[in-house]
């Protein structure tokens, strides 16, 4: 089911009378394809929940359409969208067991629609095995373990095979460990039962490691829609630049002059076609490659040796941020004991931003 | 280790004098008096020992009349506030303009006196020279007979007092019933909502377990008090209970203490550890059920 958002607005209204409305959602506008798993992303207080609530229907938007397929659900009730949602505190039942909490919005259904008890029971014992929770059947929510809770929660939220599957900051209760493997699973099932899902989260590495589109969100205005890869070596402005990326980029304040890009007064990159102006110069961590003659120095801080990597930590004067922060592979020898690093720049490791707008400039090199 | 308990209960030392002094003591007092026939406080003599002061208790048809009223009383008023105080927290619980309002008219009777509240419930229903009281007038509008609630029949009183009780026991009851339901959270709601539950079956599966041990806290407290009952009735009946036929057990127990046909601490003693007896009996099966369904 393809979930299409047509200039969805949600602005809340003001508590005192003086304040300002909140605008929570501002013209989201963008076409779900169906079967796919979207990343909602962006930092805290951007809209997530608010457009989740929005598209499974516990929220009216201000303005604005919502799609499933060629239905127009905007002012469906929730239980008529046919969706299924993950709260970010799960909202297990705590007073039911295991197969209460799946069986729960089976024994809503009405009418035609009614299922005997030996089905709702095959149903729940389904959603269990897709999310491997069959042994805990008959525990109650405050047995289990946060991951455990969580697979509860998505086994409730799939039994009904909803059209569209929304999960609200899923991991954020669980340990590092957990949250990866618990990621996995959730790509697993999605991609199992084929159902069009949305998956709200704070942290970019998890929305890039199992999105098949990520969205960006910023204080309600979406700013980059696009496959993981591309948002990430094509940001769009700076802020996206910023959020995307661990290590963040490193941020420069530079110029260019007669088709050359200076950082502080080292020329460090030709590029083309980009008239004379003010930049923010975006340099990802894996961009800087070691070189005796590079064009960029920089004083050297630390080198923390990462394992497969190494992080060289140094400063330049005209860095936006503290320290530069630099990913160099660990074969290559760094020139240990002397207090200055010189750098060379990958191209395509480099972004330009223009200094007002901070939208990204394209470049040749 | 030892050190440790020594000094823990050093602390305690305070606590334990004050009740043993005040709490402990009276009441061993009362279960020696009730065995103690014709115990006399003023000359601390008695003539046997012995059950002859249950026997007594259990052979005065005023004592039976006292144990027959409260059950009533009991009978009718816990479930009845609870119920209504459930409702009534749940409707206040849906509104939002002028809920504090409301709130704080339900809650006007905690906080009035039981005597001023008396007077209310005479001006409802005591017959008077001039009028027959507000209800008489009204049942007279539906064309219905005069009744007297005070000093009418039997029926009649005991309407005016479970009345009266409920609509003195039910604030409480409002007010632990609204913040129970106030702390449920928003997010249980959601998933039903987004699930398809309907109002009832979210109310039944979802609120009324979540606010259960709300619930069983107000139904025992709400028998022990309904079963300690006494200065509501004689806020209405007056002190002369016995002759209104609307006595309760500690109202017994009071009169054989202190009333007109007073003076007779054993069998008070008696009467009490009967309604002792009781409360604890009715208050152990409530555990035994809240166990079994308060499951969380
Ligand atoms: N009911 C409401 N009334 C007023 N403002 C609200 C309401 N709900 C959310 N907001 C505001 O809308 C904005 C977006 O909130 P939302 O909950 O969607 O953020 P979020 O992206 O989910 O953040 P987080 O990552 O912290 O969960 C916030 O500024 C928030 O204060
Ligand atoms: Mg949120």
């Amino acid at each position: 089911m393809k979930v299409v958002l047509q200039h969805l607005t949600k602005k809340f209204p003001s508590r005192s009378k003086k304040g300002e409305e909140v605008v929570a959602v501002s013209d989201f506008t963008f076409e779900i394809p169906d079967g796919k798993l979207i990343g909602l992303l962006g930092p805290s207080g951007c809209g997530k929940s608010t457009t989740l609530n929005l598209i499974c229907g516990l929220e009216a938007p201000t303005s604005g359409h919502i799609f499933f397929g060629e239905d127009n659900v905007t002012r469906l009730p929730p239980e008529n969208r046919g969706v299924g949602l993950v709260f970010q505190n799960y909202a297990l039942y705590p007073h039911l067991t295991v197969r209460q909490n799946i069986l729960f919005p089976l024994q809503n259904l009405k009418g035609s629609e009614k299922l005997s008890k030996q089905v709702m029971l095959e149903k729940a014992e389904e959603a269990a095995r897709l999310v491997q929770i069959e042994k805990l059947m008959d525990r109650k929510p405050s047995e289990l373990s946060g991951g455990q809770q969580q697979r509860v929660a998505i086994a409730r939220a799939l039994v009904k095979m909803p059209r569209v599957l929304l999960l609200d900051e899923p991991l954020s209760n669980l340990d590092a460990r957990l949250r990866l493997q618990t990621r996995e699973e959730i790509r697993r099932i999605q991609r199992e039962t084929g159902i069009t899902t949305i998956f709200v989260t704070h942290d970019q590495e998890e929305a890039m490691s199992i999105s098949d589109l990520i969205v960006v969100m910023k204080e309600g205005v979406v700013h980059q829609i696009g496959k993981p890869q591309e948002v990430y070596d094509e940001p769009c402005n700076l802020f996206v630049a910023k959020f995307l990326g661990t290590p963040p980029i490193n941020v420069f304040s530079g110029e260019v002059r007669g088709g050359v890009l200076y950082i502080g007064e080292d020329g460090v990159l030709n590029v083309k076609g980009v008239s004379d102006r003010k930049v923010y110069v975006g340099v990802r961590p894996e961009g800087f490659v070691l070189e005796a003659a590079g064009p960029l120095s920089c004083a050297l801080q630390a080198v923390e040796v990462m394992g497969r990597d190494r992080s060289v930590v140094s400063t330049h004067p005209a860095a936006v941020s503290e320290a530069i922060r630099a990913i160099i592979p660990s074969e290559e020898e760094i020139g240990i004991g002397s207090d200055s690093v010189r750098f060379a720049l990958k191209p395509a490791k480099v972004h330009l931003f223009d200094a007002a707008s901070e939208e990204r400039i394209p470049f040749e090199v | 280790m030892m050190k440790k308990n020594w000094k823990a209960w050093l602390y305690l030392l305070p606590a334990i004098a004050f009740l043993g002094v005040f709490m402990v003591y009276p009441l061993v007092d009362v279960f020696v008096y009730s065995f103690e026939e014709g115990y006399n406080s003023a000359s601390q003599t008695f003539w046997g020992t012995g059950l002859y002061n249950y026997s007594y208790v259990l052979h005065d048809p005023y004592f039976l009349q006292a144990v027959k009223n409260t059950f009533i009383l009991v009978i009718i008023t816990v479930p009845v506030s609870t119920g209504l105080a459930l409702l009534i927290s749940v409707g206040l619980n849906s509104i939002k303009p002028l809920r504090e309002l409301y709130q704080t008219v339900f809650f006007l009777p905690y906080v009035t006196n039981t005597l001023a509240v008396g007077l209310v419930f005479m001006i409802l229903f005591k017959k008077t020279a001039y009028s027959d009281g507000m209800i008489n007038l009204l049942i007279n509008f539906f064309g219905g007979q005069s009744v007297d609630f005070i000093e009418g029949p039997y029926w009649a009183k005991m309407l005016v007092m479970c009345i009266y009780t409920v609509w003195v026991v039910m604030p409480f009851k409002i007010l632990i019933l609204t913040s129970a339901l106030a702390s449920v959270p928003q997010s249980y709601y959601n998933a039903a909502k987004i699930d398809g539950t309907s109002k009832w079956r979210t109310f039944t599966r979802i609120t009324l377990p979540m606010i259960s041990p709300m619930i069983f806290y107000l139904v025992i407290t709400g028998f022990i008090g309904a079963f300690k009952a006494y200065s509501d009735e004689v806020a209405i009946f007056g002190t002369n209970l016995n002759a209104a036929g609307m006595n309760t057990i500690v109202g017994y127990v009071y009169d054989m203490l202190y009333g007109d046909s007073g003076g007779y601490p054993s069998y008070a003693s008696a009467a009490a550890l009967i309604l002792f007896a009781i409360v604890l009996t009715i208050t152990v099966i409530n555990l035994m059920i809240s166990r079994k369904n308060v499951q969380y």
